[in-house]
């Protein structure tokens, strides 16, 4: 089996970030499946558990960079493999800057959860 | 290295004898993929709760007043539905996960010629950890 398998156009900027944030979420997505699932049971969830967690300004940090990493490789994930299909022209244009919205609106909920738990930027 | 490939369309189910190895772990890639971004969506909607929440809005939860967002999450919780649901989520996290590491490897030229292999420890590590899991996953559910 020779050929390559990608909804990607190998070397590009995407195509390295792509794969950064890959290796990034690994190792992220394993430790918030093991603490809030494993250690932490999810029906055990509480608001102060889930706010002295997101106080410490590492946790918070790292959360918030799990946000990021995620919105960007999932999303740059669905445009290529949109592309992939067959997008192209105005089409494109459009897809590309509704996802780009729904990143923004996905980020910004996120941080202002991230901030309700924390009490503000946990300084 | 960069090659395009023309892979017809998946619309024609037919099609799916011939697949290799390879097609259907792009094809599960793709699948787990647009579970997991449509999961972050429903998954920070539903933290949002804490929003509310850390502004004092309460609701009744088993006969007690609850801030929101424990209340939510406890009653989604206790719902066997969501903790199935959840499970699916693992197994799907898992398998994007191993298969993200073989493509990553790949990537690097590592492992070319174990590719088909690789691809089938994927799905076995995956059915395995999903069900090492479920009694995790469902404990207390009922």
């Amino acid at each position: 089996m020779a050929e390559r398998y990608s909804s990607f156009k190998s070397g590009g900027r995407m195509w390295l970030l792509q794969r950064v944030t890959a290796a990034f979420l690994l190792v992220v997505l394993a430790f918030h499946f093991f603490l809030l699932h494993f250690v932490h049971h999810a029906d055990e969830v509480t608001l102060a558990a889930s706010s002295a967690r997101m106080e410490q300004l590492s946790y918070y940090s790292l959360m918030v960079l799990f946000l990021v990493t995620a919105t960007f490789h999932g999303v740059n994930g669905v445009y290529n493999a949109l592309i992939n299909q067959g997008l192209t022209g105005t089409k494109r244009t459009v897809v590309k800057w509704t996802l780009v919205a729904a990143s923004v609106v996905l980020l910004f909920q996120g941080i202002r959860t991230a901030n309700a738990w924390a009490g503000g930027f946990p300084l | 290295m960069s090659q395009s490939y023309n892979r017809g369309l998946i619309e024609d189910f037919s099609r799916w004898r011939e697949f290799e190895a390879g097609m259907w772990a792009w094809i599960f890639h793709k699948f787990t993929g647009w579970v997991l971004i449509g999961y972050l969506f429903t998954h920070i909607a539903v933290l949002s709760t804490a929003i509310p929440a850390a502004n004092g809005a309460t609701m009744m939860f088993q006969g007690s007043e609850t801030d929101v967002f424990t209340g939510t999450i406890v009653s989604l919780e206790g719902l066997l539905l969501v903790r199935i649901l959840e499970v699916g989520l693992l197994a799907v996290a898992v398998f994007h996960m191993l298969n993200g590491t073989r493509l990553l490897l790949v990537d690097l030229g590592i492992g070319l010629e174990a590719q088909d292999k690789s691809f089938y420890a994927s799905l076995i590590l995956t059915g395995a950890i999903t069900v090492a899991s479920v009694p995790t996953f469902i404990a207390g559910a009922f």
